[in-house]
C-alpha cells in the first residue's frame, strides 16, 4: 500500500481533499509544516491553498518551512512528490521544480473544469498515462501563469520534463506555451497547476485526477518488479 | 542600517498588474502614461548590509522572473 503525507501550511486550503484523493489509492496523513520526519511515508503531496497567506509571492515564504527541507531531501533521494496549485508554487520557489508561477495574464482569478493533454508520461506521476491523452481536471488559481526564459523552456521540452499541457484554446491564465506541469530532470518531482485532487469522484464531473495518484503506487510496484 | 528594496518585474515580463493600472488611468482623465510596471519596495533595517544581496536573492525576489535593487539609506545603492 503506498502511504502519502500531504503537508498542511498554515493558509493551505486543498489538503484535506488531497487526502481524501489519496486516501482512495493508499492511506494518507497530513504532515504539519513543522514536522520534519517523514519516514514511513512513500509520497509527499504539497496541496494548494494560500500558504502563510502567499505573502510577497505566492509559495515563497512556505519554502523555508521545517518540513520543505525534509521534503527536498526526500525528492533528492528519489522520492515522489507532488506539488498542486499552490504546492507547485511552492515547489518553484523551492528550486525542486524549474520555472516560476506569475499573476494570471486577465488577472482574474479562474476557476473552470479544463481539458489537459499529457505531452510527457516518464515520470512518477505518469504510470499508466501515454502522451496525447486527454485529462478533464478543475482550476481555480490567480497565480498560475507558467514561466520560463526560452532556453530554459527549450530545455525541458528536449529532457522530457514539459508533462502537461492546457489543450489547444484551454489556456487559462497566459502560461507559456499552454504549460500546465512540469517535472524536475529526474521525473520524480511533479508541479501542476491543475487539481486533480478534485476530480476524484464522478459527482464532481471527473475521475482522471485519480489517476495521477493511483500512479504512484504502480511506479512503485514496477519498481519492485524490476 | 536602513535599507529599501526596490523589486520589479523584469524587461520584457508580462505585468498585467501595470496594464490594468494604465487602462484605468484615461477613465480617471489622465492621458498618455504609458509604460506602467508594478513592482514592490520593502523598507528594512539589517545589522550586517552585507547580507542583503544573499537575502534578496533567497526571499525578497525571484530572480528568474524579478529585479532588484538595494538602496542603504545614507544614500549608497548597490
Amino acid at each position: 500500500v503506498t502511504r502519502f503525507g500531504i503537508v498542511q501550511f498554515p493558509g493551505s486550503c486543498d489538503e484535506r481533499d488531497a487526502v481524501a484523493a489519496c486516501s482512495r489509492v493508499g492511506e494518507a496523513r497530513l504532515v504539519w509544516h513543522e514536522e520534519t520526519d517523514l519516514s514511513g511515508l512513500d509520497a509527499i503531496v504539497v496541496p494548494g491553498g494560500f500558504s502563510y497567506g502567499d505573502y510577497l509571492r505566492a509559495g515563497a515564504i512556505a519554502r523555508f518551512a521545517p518540513a520543505m527541507t525534509a521534503v527536498a531531501d526526500f525528492a533528492a533521494a528519489g522520492g515522489p512528490v507532488l506539488g498542486i496549485c499552490n504546492g507547485f508554487q511552492v515547489l518553484c520557489e523551492a528550486g525542486l521544480l524549474p520555472g516560476a508561477l506569475l499573476p494570471n495574464e486577465g488577472l482574474r482569478f479562474v476557476c473552470r473544469q479544463v481539458d489537459l493533454v499529457v505531452e510527457s508520461a516518464h515520470g512518477a506521476f505518469a504510470a499508466g498515462l501515454g502522451p496525447g491523452e486527454r485529462l478533464s481536471i478543475p482550476v481555480k488559481h490567480s497565480c498560475g501563469r507558467y514561466f520560463a526564459p526560452p532556453e530554459l523552456l527549450g530545455e525541458l521540452a528536449e529532457r522530457g520534463q514539459i508533462a502537461l499541457r492546457y489543450a489547444p484554446g484551454q489556456n487559462p491564465n497566459g502560461s507559456v506555451d499552454d504549460v500546465a506541469g512540469v517535472t524536475n530532470e529526474a521525473g520524480n518531482v511533479l508541479g501542476l497547476m491543475p487539481h486533480p485532487e478534485h476530480a476524484v469522484d464522478a459527482l464532481t464531473g471527473s475521475v482522471d485526477g485519480l489517476r495521477l495518484f493511483a500512479s504512484v503506487g504502480a511506479a512503485r510496484e514496477r519498481l519492485a518488479a524490476a | 542600517v536602513k535599507a529599501r528594496v526596490l523589486i520589479r518585474p523584469k524587461a520584457g515580463i508580462l505585468d498585467p498588474q501595470g496594464k490594468a493600472v494604465e487602462r484605468a488611468l484615461p477613465a480617471l482623465g489622465f492621458e498618455g502614461v504609458r509604460e506602467v510596471r508594478v513592482g514592490r519596495l520593502v523598507e528594512l533595517e539589517a545589522d550586517d548590509p552585507e547580507a542583503l544581496g544573499e537575502l534578496c536573492e533567497k526571499l525578497l525576489a525571484n530572480p528568474l522572473v524579478e529585479d532588484y535593487e538595494i538602496e542603504l539609506l545614507d544614500g549608497a545603492v548597490s
